[in-house]
């Protein structure tokens, strides 16, 4: 008989000290502060504030803190906190056409209107470990010139106008987006859940699934039309004064995957679009996302949809890192009582093997 | 930076107002699961969150609230949970099944007979019993809305056919009202009796699933 184990109260304050302590570490070493986290590990505050769906890099910094740089933690911090928050309003629709952009380029198009700009970026740097960043390392100041006032196009804007890509669906004029934060998700889901849910996805899981489609399953033929980062302005609608009001700038990566065409005997072929978007600077992730979101239309699209990352149901029910660690960890708790319930099934199935099994037995149902 | 400041029992009013009212339908449709926009709670999915939120919906500041996990106050999980609600809604608490207003379980009945006064709340990690049989949601909603538990019966058969018994020990299906086959969560089989016609109000929460 297996006897349920007691969690003291006071094991539980126990282990929770212990891991403030842990957390801690050696008190000789300084303590990290926020603004280093924010400065320092700035791709990790990105996600964090991603996939917890919550624009605050001090509080991500923060969650990171406490969560001892786990990233999953810290996205379920910020998300349990973002739950509790009221809601005012949406914004308007942001313009990345008007970003301040600081990177943008395209596979598409060596020469696009306003250039490409590399920005910020970890390709073609040799992946060799680097001695002289261990300690006091000062970078060297980057290299400037005058801003260029040019305007920067989205490229899939430029494809568009010749019609060589379909349109991007517009929403009805005063229609509201979908939120899954609010409203219960029901299958077949349109397309803004979709979005919604994607840019909540663990970057690993959704990195996955978009490497699948590259690899065959569900293949959709995708070039990088244009990955773009930088500031937007964020803009409310405000009843009282009758116009949008600016609420500030949040820096935004957005990927736009240029598929292969759709057609038919009534419209002329033309390419199709998959879209990505996240909070910071997030390339894997939006690159990701616009690919499993091109998977995801092959039913809109007319497409045999075979492969998991064509499955929404698959994709959509799994995506999420909060639910999915909490679900596999909850594995810890005890079982106790399932488990003694299986136990004893599983007894009375034995015992009742052995006996029709004994060479009695055996010999009778032989005759 | 924004200091977080929380509500009575952790939940907002808005929240707290549509998560009663899946509950009212749910208590006038038995059985039928009420999808519900379950909230990130500060414990994990599969850690209880959908009693959770059942309970703060619905605890004010007189109740008084137990809870058990496996069939005991004391193991970490019910401790944490018990704690919680003392923390945010500054609600007693007791390990006494007589003087509970609310009981919050994770897979137990108490022994002791519950009255007319008292709610227990599930926590319930899978709520659809056809899911082993039928991993689509589409295509389970579409079952139960037809009333087509074929699949449940003959599932049940082959056990018979294979071991001699169901080999169903826990987390036993139920019908309720003649009408939606439900999973009261991994509740041992040997409990399910306690729910026939019981006193008390029971409401089965599943966060990560999303339904009541």
């Amino acid at each position: 008989m297996y006897v349920a184990v007691k969690g003291g109260e006071r094991a539980i304050e126990n282990a929770h000290r212990l891991l403030a302590h842990a957390r801690r570490g050696d008190q000789g070493v300084a303590e990290i502060s926020l603004d280093q986290i924010s400065e320092q590990l700035g791709l990790a505050v990105d996600r964090v504030m991603s996939e917890g769906s919550l624009y605050d890099r001090e509080l991500a910094a923060l969650a990171i803190k406490q969560a001892r740089g786990d990233l999953i933690e810290a996205i379920f911090l910020v998300r349990a906190f973002r739950a509790t928050l009221p809601r005012f309003g949406a914004g308007e629709p942001v313009d990345t056409g008007a970003m301040r952009v600081r990177r943008r380029v395209s596979a598409t198009f060596k020469d696009i209107p306003g250039g490409q700009i590399l920005g910020p970026t970890f390709d073609y740097t040799h992946r060799l470990l680097d001695p002289a960043l261990a300690d006091g390392f000062v970078p060297e100041a980057p290299a400037a010139a005058e801003a260029s006032t040019a305007p920067t196009p989205r490229v899939t804007d430029i494809l568009g106008r010749d019609g060589l890509i379909e349109s991007s669906p517009q929403a009805e004029d005063g229609a509201s987006v979908g939120d899954l934060t609010r409203e219960p998700l029901n299958f077949p889901a349109d397309r803004d859940l979709r979005l919604q849910n994607l840019a909540r996805g663990d970057e690993g899981f959704l990195l996955a699934m978009g490497y699948s489609t590259q690899r065959g399953y569900g293949r959709n033929h995708p070039f990088v039309g244009e990955i773009r980062f930088g500031e937007v302005e964020v803009e409310l609608f405000a009843e009282d004064v009758g116009f949008a009001v600016p609420l500030g700038s949040i820096a935004l990566t957005e990927c736009q995957m240029v598929n292969q065409f759709k057609g038919s005997a009534t419209e002329a072929p033309c390419f199709t679009r998959g879209y990505g978007l996240a909070f910071g600077q997030s390339e894997r992730k939006t690159m990701s996302m616009a690919l499993v979101d091109r998977a995801l239309r092959a039913r809109e699209l007319g497409e045999e949809a075979l492969a998991p990352a064509q499955d929404e149901e698959f994709v959509m029910s799994h995506s999420d890192n909060v639910q999915a660690t909490g679900f596999v960890e909850h594995l810890k708790l005890p079982h106790y009582v399932d488990f003694q319930s299986e136990l004893g099934l599983l007894r009375k199935l034995r015992k009742e093997f052995a006996e029709a099994n004994t060479p009695d037995a055996m010999r009778e149902a032989a005759e | 930076m924004n200091a977080p400041a929380y509500n009575f029992a952790y939940l907002d009013e808005q929240t707290k107002r549509m998560i009663r009212r899946a509950i009212l339908k749910a208590i006038a449709i038995p059985g039928y699961q009420v999808p519900f926009a379950s909230r990130e709670m500060p414990m994990p999915y599969g850690w209880g969150t959908g009693g959770v939120q059942v309970t703060a919906a619905i605890l004010g500041p007189q109740d008084v609230l137990k809870v058990i996990d496996q069939g005991s106050d004391d193991t970490t999980n019910a401790i944490s949970i018990r704690k919680f609600f003392a923390k945010t809604a500054g609600v007693a608490t007791t390990t006494a099944t007589e003087d509970a207003t609310v009981i919050q379980t994770r897979h137990r009945i108490p022994e002791t007979a519950l009255h007319a006064n008292q709610v227990l709340v599930y926590q319930v990690p899978i709520p659809e019993p056809l899911r082993f049989l039928e991993p689509r949601e589409t295509e389970t909603r579409r079952m139960h809305a037809l009333a087509e538990y074929g699949l449940m019966h003959v599932k049940l058969y082959e056990d018979i056919a294979r071991f001699g018994h169901i080999a169903t020990a826990y987390a036993y299906p139920v019908k309720v009202n003649a009408r939606y086959v439900m999973d009261p969560s991994p509740t041992p089989k040997f409990d399910n009796p306690k729910m026939d016609n019981c006193p008390a109000l029971q409401l089965f929460g599943a966060g990560r699933e999303k339904r009541i």
